[in-house]
């Protein structure tokens, strides 16, 4: 039996392939942040210079804020409503239910740019001023649907007899929910919460075309950064939010982390 | 709360909470989306407006072999990287599910992280590994298989590896959960049905894991087809996907309804693949 | 205590176009042990959730100590439910999960505290209560959904194939301490089952369902040894089957012709006349088997073949051709260390007294 030997090291070898596929780039731009060269990719030493410049740029600051507000806001709006469509949705009568599914999976199957263009021409049709607020709205379109089908597939899975087993054992529909239904969902709610806020902070199409002039976000001045030309001041930036998403992810698998609950 | 309790008021309660997502997204989803319609039907007006006439000359004018070229292009580089990504993210997946299963959890966050990262700063990462003085042509250079710098920024290739590179846990994450759902005892059957190690792949591995396979080539395909970041950074002047062409025509030569005409072809061909994939029972891929 | 505890009065429900009870009526006295036995899709399921309140029954009323149901809640039923897989809280503790119902009907900590630590006792899980569902075997998962429904003291108690996810041995004891459970705590208790042998060893009395309504209603015993139809007879226990016609009826008598079969004697139903369609039941422990052909005081005398002999232990089974067309089962105890007396292939008579079997009407 040679077989299983060396497909076991072929198929560890491709695997590491992938890997070191997935991380060349993300390591080069880690560590040209270093870089003390202005230009050229040789090294000419280490150097923080890069992230002090960052420290300055104020519109950078400015652009962090945007993000982070528009991605707080549009979170807020999706988790709440994407909650309790979801909820909603689970009380339907059955064919109701799979029609407005297959409804809500749409905008998640549509092309990021389709959304974009179709959002700028509604409010500039409805005349409302790129900004801030058309850039959260769009954020929040695109992100209730996710949370939506997060939190339903985790409902889902809940047994309907543990609303049924409250119920019998003297709780109030309401009662039943706060008490078992809220509980067994919270973890999926945090789940789905941390992935819309890092899909609207990392989001560049429907932003780009619903952002106008004074909303730039830091996809966006990343984005004209890199327009300007390749340097190493991009590179210290993406560190930093190589960094952050790392960050968040750790965040989000501690959450999953505390789902005991799950069977 | 299927049964009976899910009365009248059941039902009236479910409006209630369902209520606000459906007027959000149906002012913000529904009825852009009809405006963007209604748009493809019109015509331009002379400086950029939209003239209101019901015309079907947008679409007619999609047909001309200059956007077709586009379309087709867009198709191809959408194919070549959902093969290209199963290819390559199949035995990555295998291996994984395979693995212990202490290990399964962290081979998965090392292939989500890059995945959380920041698209543009993916994308723009490869820019520093792909230009004339990047590692690639200093690497080849080093190995002695070229002399000079070679192109790779700003051609097909350079978009093709940011559209496998973008979109590769989408393949795998859903091909690891097929066959992560695979008993290792039917392998183990098979084997002891006298099948070879390829035909164990071929005659039960690959059914078995077929929706797996079709989710995560359904998942790379449908954003590969819409790309913008891509090509735009990647690619060359004439490296032009469906997606810079529909955002160049609105926002650079502002051709509304073309450009609406565009964007509803590009979401057609999205949904014709969607329903092709439910008719072949896929499970949602989400 | 003429008064029943709880009594369902023509109760129909309808599922779509299927009717999952069909004009439904029985009374459960207070204190019994009370089982609906069917197959599955018999309604019987359907039956305990509309006592619980889950569902509401399209016509018919359910009372409790003479008050209707109609318009109450589930949540405000004097009703307890231990559901088939337990539906225990995966998030709360196992004294969470007990402290539930006392929780929602307000009682004050102090009560809720000792009256858990009293179930804990009650169901052998003391000093567990601290531990998650998860982490309990399904023996005592199935404990705790019994405690978390007890604790509240229910007029009616209701169990849904409660031991249907154990394992037999434990199914075994199971039925013992529930039944034990049942007369310390004096609640009423009604239990869904398909599974026959725990009705029978559990139960005051036991309704036997089919399609939606109640077939027959009596002690166990009764149940057993005088099935009122065919289909009672053969879901309840192994039976043999033997059709035929009367011959004619003599006082209380009947004597049965079937094809190819020596008359047989048998007790006449109520109302049976000559010519009529009947069957013939026979329980395997009640037949006897002889290598003589003679009667010997029995009633009945039948030739067959020995087609099998299986060892069980306690007895042998045989598998008897009779006529070449019927197999019947005859279970013979292995009071004496059971050697093999007949062997496949060998030639036997059994026999049976006209008062060891049932006639029912085809």
């Amino acid at each position: 039996m040679k077989g299983p030997a060396w497909r076991r090291r072929g198929l560890l070898a491709a695997s590491l392939g992938n890997l070191f596929f997935l991380y060349l780039p993300i390591a080069v731009l880690i560590v040209y942040s270093f870089n003390a060269a202005k230009l050229a990719m040789t090294w000419q030493g280490f150097s923080l210079q890069w992230y002090a410049a960052l420290a300055r740029d104020h519109a950078l600051i400015v652009a962090c804020q945007n993000s982070v507000l528009i991605a707080l806001v549009s979170t807020g709006v999706a988790t709440l409503l994407g909650v309790s469509a979801a909820i909603g949705l689970e009380r339907l009568p059955w064919r109701l239910r799979a029609w407005l599914d297959g409804a809500l999976l749409l905008p998640l199957v549509i092309p990021e740019i389709m959304m974009g263009v179709a959002l700028l021409l509604f409010f500039v049709l409805i005349k409302l001023p790129l900004g801030l607020l058309t850039v959260t709205i769009g954020h929040a379109a695109f992100n209730l649907p996710v949370v939506m089908v997060i939190v339903r597939a985790r409902l889902r899975k809940l047994d309907p007899q543990l609303e049924e087993a409250a119920r019998d054992l003297g709780a109030t529909p309401w009662q039943a929910f706060r008490r078992v239904t809220l509980p067994l969902l919270m973890p999926a709610i945090v789940g789905a919460a941390l992935l819309a806020f890092t899909v609207s902070l990392d989001d560049f199409v429907v932003t780009f075309f619903t952002a106008g002039p004074g909303a730039t976000t830091l996809p966006l001045k990343v984005y004209s950064m890199i327009k300007t030309g390749i340097s190493p001041e991009i590179n210290a930036l993406s560190a930093m939010l190589v960094v952050a998403s790392m960050g968040l992810v750790a965040l989000s698998l501690a959450v999953q982390r505390r789902r005991i609950f799950t069977h | 709360m299927t049964g009976s309790l899910a009365s009248r008021a059941g039902v009236r309660q479910a409006g209630w909470l369902l209520a606000p997502a459906l007027v959000w997204m149906g002012l913000f989803f529904v009825l852009p989306l009809l405006i963007v319609l209604l748009i493809s039907f019109a015509s331009r007006g002379a400086y950029g407006g939209v003239e209101w006439t019901f015309t079907l000359v947008n679409y007619r004018d999609l047909a001309d072999p200059l956007y077709l070229w586009i379309y087709l292009r867009s198709c191809a580089f959408a194919l070549a990287t959902t093969g290209l990504c199963l290819c390559l993210g199949f035995p990555l997946a295998y291996y994984i599910a395979r693995a212990p299963a202490r290990w399964q959890g962290l081979w998965l966050m090392l292939v989500l992280v890059p995945f959380w990262t920041n698209f543009l700063v993916r994308t723009y990462a490869w820019m520093n590994v792909l230009r004339a003085d990047g590692l690639l042509n200093r690497l080849l250079i080093a190995t002695g298989f070229i002399s000079e710098p070679v192109e790779i920024l700003y051609t097909d290739l350079a978009v093709l590896i940011g559209l496998v590179y973008g979109y590769l846990p989408f393949m795998v994450l859903p091909l690891y959960a097929a066959l992560e759902r695979i008993d290792r005892s039917l392998i183990e059957a098979a084997r002891d049905l006298y099948a070879s190690g390829w035909t164990v792949f071929t005659r039960v591995i690959v059914p078995l894991a077929k929706p797996g396979i079709i989710a995560g080539c359904l998942l790379v395909f449908i954003p590969s087809l819409g790309a913008y970041i891509t090509p735009d950074l990647l690619g060359g002047a004439r490296s032009m996907m469906i997606g810079n062409f529909i955002q160049h025509e609105y926002l650079v030569v502002r051709d509304w309804p073309l450009g609406s005409a565009a964007s509803f072809v590009l979401m057609a061909m999205v949904l014709v693949g969607m329903w092709g994939y439910q008719r072949t029972g896929g499970e949602r891929p989400l | 205590m003429n008064q029943p505890g709880i009594e369902l009065r023509e109760v129909v429900k309808r599922h779509g176009s299927t009717v999952a009870v069909d004009h439904l009526s029985f009374s459960v006295r207070r204190g019994e042990f009370f089982s609906i036995l069917g197959p599955s899709g018999s309604g019987k399921t359907t039956t305990l959730r509309l006592i619980a309140g889950f569902e509401h029954p399209d016509q018919g009323d359910i009372l409790i100590d003479g008050q209707s149901l109609r318009d109450v809640p589930p949540n405000l039923r004097p009703v307890n439910m231990v559901f088939q897989h337990y539906a225990l809280f995966p998030h709360l503790t196992v004294s969470g999960n007990i402290a539930f119902g006392l929780e929602m009907r307000g009682i004050v900590r102090a009560e809720i505290r000792s009256r858990v630590s009293t179930a804990l006792d009650m169901v052998r899980l003391a000093g567990m209560g601290d531990r998650l569902p998860a982490q309990l075997s399904g023996g005592e998962q199935q404990r705790v959904a019994l405690a978390r429904a007890l604790v509240n003291r229910p007029a009616v108690l209701l169990l849904d194939e409660p031991l249907g996810a154990l394992d037999q041995q434990l199914r075994q004891e199971m039925q013992v301490e529930l039944k034990t459970i049942q007369e310390q705590v004096g609640l009423t208790f009604i239990c869904v089952t398909h599974h026959q042998e725990e009705a029978l060893t559990m139960s005051d009395r036991v309704a036997v369902m089919d399609h939606g309504r109640v077939l027959q209603v009596g002690a166990p015993q009764e149940i057993y040894t005088a099935p009122a139809s065919l289909f009672v007879a053969e879901f309840i226990g192994l039976s043999n089957r033997l059709d035929g016609r009367i011959a004619a009826v003599e006082g209380t008598r009947c004597r049965i012709e079937a094809p190819g079969l020596p008359i047989i004697q048998a007790d006449a139903p109520a109302g049976a006349g000559p010519g009529r369609a009947v069957s013939v039941v026979l329980r395997p422990e009640r037949l006897h088997m002889s290598q003589q052909a003679a009667p010997n005081g029995f009633d009945n005398v039948v030739p067959a073949r020995v087609a099998k002999a299986v060892y069980n232990g306690h007895e042998m089974q045989y598998q008897l051709r009779i006529d070449e067309r019927l197999l019947w089962t005859v279970r013979v105890p292995n009071a004496d260390g059971g050697q093999k007396r007949f062997l496949p292939g060998d030639t036997v008579s059994v026999r049976w007294n006209a008062d060891e079997s049932v006639v029912l009407a085809q």
